[in-house]
């Protein structure tokens, strides 16, 4: 049985926690296309959304599940209102704990704010992405993705490529497929990587033919070099040179290998055209499951704390 | 008046004694220390399986006044203080104003004195509003009576700079206490990089941002001939620098403080902001390299660093959460768990770093239990047991992640020119 208050990492999810809510998000996924399967599982609880940083995609996703379930959703305009005003999050957090909301789905640029808001907070908190730390929703949905192509997860390889230090993503995918028996292998630039990253029990490295050969699933993560002092990495030219795939690469992997990426990909960065658009990708599928794994989660959290 | 302490341990290296001894103090002074003092007392003390030992000296403190009132205050930082077994404490000049003058030099002295419970020693900003641009009124303020230079919670980038502060607090016998971190290796770090970082999904501090600076302070120390005394040193490598600059004669001297040797980057869970400081909690084997330089003298001194913050300024997220931790309150149970239980250190080395080192190190004449000196004399019973309890602590603050832990060694008596500021475990003065 899923337990718990809030959903904050694949750090701390048991093995059957993550199999539980895999296998409820197949059975929501039905519901995305039927809309006389949509129903009122959440009984009119209220989700309020808390995005810190934008991400139009992710909490779209999120407002579509809640709503999917007959949840009432409203978006607390943080980046535009009490931020600004110098409110801090415990206190923004204390206030809308007053207003009989029941989730809170925060996304924020800091490592483990999700974690310090949901011990603040009677509501149960979702985490959609805290700085470095883990983005689980889109972990989990990428791995329902795996789940449901390859049917299981034990001996799979994994590689995960690109800006592994400062993606959550990476972290989350890693902490989740780990537990379930694959195998982990991140892949990127030297200064974009540590050695440090193999506490998490994965491999590490630079050589991308390598971390390529023989993958059940390639998955690629978004790249953006912000200008600044200091730059870990000369450009993105020269990043798509070393490690942007292109079919070639590919071919290094399974022939039936899926190809993955959290969007919004840059094509011709991470990814050339030919391989977003050819037979391995599931990239557009991924966007589906996303509000299907996110149903999943409102669902059994919902049912976990009946007396919130 | 006359107090007399009877049948204790006293432990005092800078007399290389010790031995059960009593001690006659009259008024503000230590009159005798003998076997069997026969006199009538205004007051006896019976220290019988206690320890008496120079009263402590801590190096490094921050007590927020002025600017930080909300953090703590001279008042409620001296009495932490005197509840922790010391006399003496020297703070650091980060405040707002920063203590770049003569006037705030004279404003921290007379709170001091209005405090009047243990003595606060003014430490003077090496740069100019601590900006590293320019030095501050140095001579003025060594006038006035700072007992050291620090620009704590960073380093003096300016190697030129720091360089002439060195050569001119030199005439002045000014010892420089430095905070060794260069910036642009810290980068947004928030604790040690490594394995427990990686897991946390925060961003790492290494090791080389401490070094650079231990390795180009002694650099300098070398070629102006000149002391330097480096602040809070984690790292196996900055303990390696130290011992091999002593070897060629460099005038270095290295504190450690009790969360360095106690804690590690292994103990830090779920964003618990109490457990984020500068420098940062380090590996399991830097903490072991902290212990063995304290065991074998590379490093003399065991500092506080007390950097008390409001609730607030901690309980947030962690990359917003201020750096540091109270310690006076903590300082001698852990030191003496952790260090003398742990077979690091002796009683007498123990006491060597927490008050004979100190005072020889600011020049003062404390850190003694000589016949004719000021009797500044701190006893404790090294026998009992209890576990930390954050509520019972005098400090304004309450950041401390060692609450609950279970220690050995308690402060019973604190007594500051022979008047006691903590008498029997209990605060004397309110
Ligand atoms: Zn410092």
């Amino acid at each position: 049985m899923f337990k718990g208050k809030d959903l904050l990492g694949l750090r701390d999810l048991s093995k059957d926690s993550i199999m539980e809510i895999l296998d409820e998000a197949r059975s929501m996924k039905k519901r995305i296309d039927n809309p006389a399967l949509r129903d009122h599982t959440l009984n009119k609880s209220s989700i309020v959304t808390l995005f810190y940083e934008n991400s139009t995609r992710t909490k779209t996703s999120f407002c579509l599940a809640g709503a999917y379930l007959g949840g009432i959703v409203q978006d607390l305009g943080v980046s535009t209102s009490s931020v600004s005003k110098g409110e801090s999050l415990i206190d923004t957090g204390l206030n809308i704990d007053k207003m009989g909301v029941k989730f809170m789905i925060i996304r924020h640029q800091m490592t483990g704010a999700a974690a310090v808001l949901a011990r603040n907070v009677r509501a149960c908190v979702i985490n959609a992405g805290d700085g470095t730390n883990e983005h689980p929703t889109q972990a989990l949905l990428d791995m329902y993705t795996i789940y449901d192509y390859l049917g299981g997860f034990e001996g799979l390889k994994v590689v995960i490529l690109g800006d592994i230090s400062h993606s959550r993503v990476a972290r989350s995918n890693a902490f989740g497929l780990i537990k379930l028996g694959a195998r982990v292998t991140l892949a990127g630039p030297s200064t974009l990587i540590s050695g440090s990253m193999r506490a998490l029990g994965v491999e590490v490295t630079s050589d991308i033919k390598g971390a390529i050969a023989d993958a059940d699933v390639v998955m690629g993560l978004r790249v953006q070099f912000e200008r600044q002092k200091n730059m870990p990495f000369p450009n993105t030219r020269e990043y798509s040179t070393l490690y942007g795939i292109n079919s070639d690469l590919l071919r290094y992997a399974k022939p039936d290998a899926l190809v993955m990426h959290p969007g919004p990909v840059n094509r011709g960065v991470e990814f050339t055209s030919n391989v977003i658009d050819g037979k391995n990708s599931v990239i557009n599928i991924q966007v589906k499951n996303g509000v299907a794994v996110r149903m999943a989660i409102l669902k059994l959290l919902y049912e976990a704390n009946p007396d919130l | 008046m006359k107090l007399l302490i009877k049948g204790g341990r006293v432990i005092d290296p800078a007399n290389n004694r010790d031995e059960i001894l009593d001690i006659l103090v009259v008024d503000d002074k230590i009159s005798k220390v003998d076997k069997s003092i026969d006199e009538e007392a205004d007051k006896v003390i019976n220290a019988q399986g206690k320890w008496v030992m120079p009263g402590l000296i801590d190096l490094h403190v921050h007590f927020r006044e002025p600017g930080f009132e909300r953090k703590e205050t001279i008042r409620t930082g001296s009495r932490a203080a005197a509840m922790g077994g010391f006399t003496t404490v020297c703070c650091m000049p980060n405040t707002e104003p920063v203590c770049d003058n003569d006037i705030v030099v004279e404003f921290i002295k007379l709170k001091a004195e209005r405090a009047g419970i243990v003595n606060v020693l003014p430490i003077g900003s090496i740069s100019k509003g601590m900006k590293g641009e320019e030095l501050s009124d140095i001579g003025r303020m060594s006038k006035a009576g700072i007992c050291a230079l620090s620009e704590d919670g960073k380093s003096v980038l300016n190697a030129g700079l720091m360089k002439n502060a060195m050569r001119y607090a030199s005439m002045f016998k000014l010892p420089i206490l430095d905070h060794c971190e260069d910036p642009s290796l810290t980068g947004k770090g928030q604790m040690n990089a490594g394995e427990r970082a990686a897991f946390m999904g925060l961003a790492g501090i290494s090791n080389d941002s401490e070094e650079v600076i231990v390795a180009r302070d002694m650099i300098l120390a070398q070629s102006t001939n000149t002391p330097i005394h480096l602040c809070h040193i984690s790292t196996a490598g900055s303990v390696t620098l130290i011992r091999q600059a002593k070897e060629r004669g460099v005038k270095v001297t290295a504190e450690a403080t009790p969360h360095h040797f106690t804690l590690c980057d292994e103990d830090i869970t779920d964003y618990d902001a109490n457990y984020k400081m500068a420098p940062p909690l380090r590996s399991k084997s830097d903490r072991e390299a902290i212990r063995q330089a304290l065991s074998d003298g590379t490093i003399e001194v065991i500092s506080t660093d007390h950097a008390p913050h409001h609730t607030d300024e901690k309980n947030c997220e962690f990359q917003l959460a201020l750096n540091g931790i109270i310690g006076l309150e903590t300082s001698f149970p852990l030191a003496n768990t952790v260090l003398v239980e742990g077979g690091y250190l002796t009683p007498y080395q123990l006491v060597e770093k927490m008050s004979a080192n100190p005072a020889k190190i600011l020049g003062i004449n404390k850190g003694n239990l000589s016949e004719g000196s000021v009797a500044d004399i701190t006893i404790a019973d090294p026998n009992a047991e209890y576990v930390i309890d954050v509520e019972d602590m005098v400090s304004k603050a309450k950041n401390t992640p060692f609450g609950g832990m279970h220690v050995k060694g308690k402060i019973l008596y604190t007594i500051v020119g022979g008047e006691m500021s903590v008498e029997d475990g209990k605060l004397m003065k309110r």
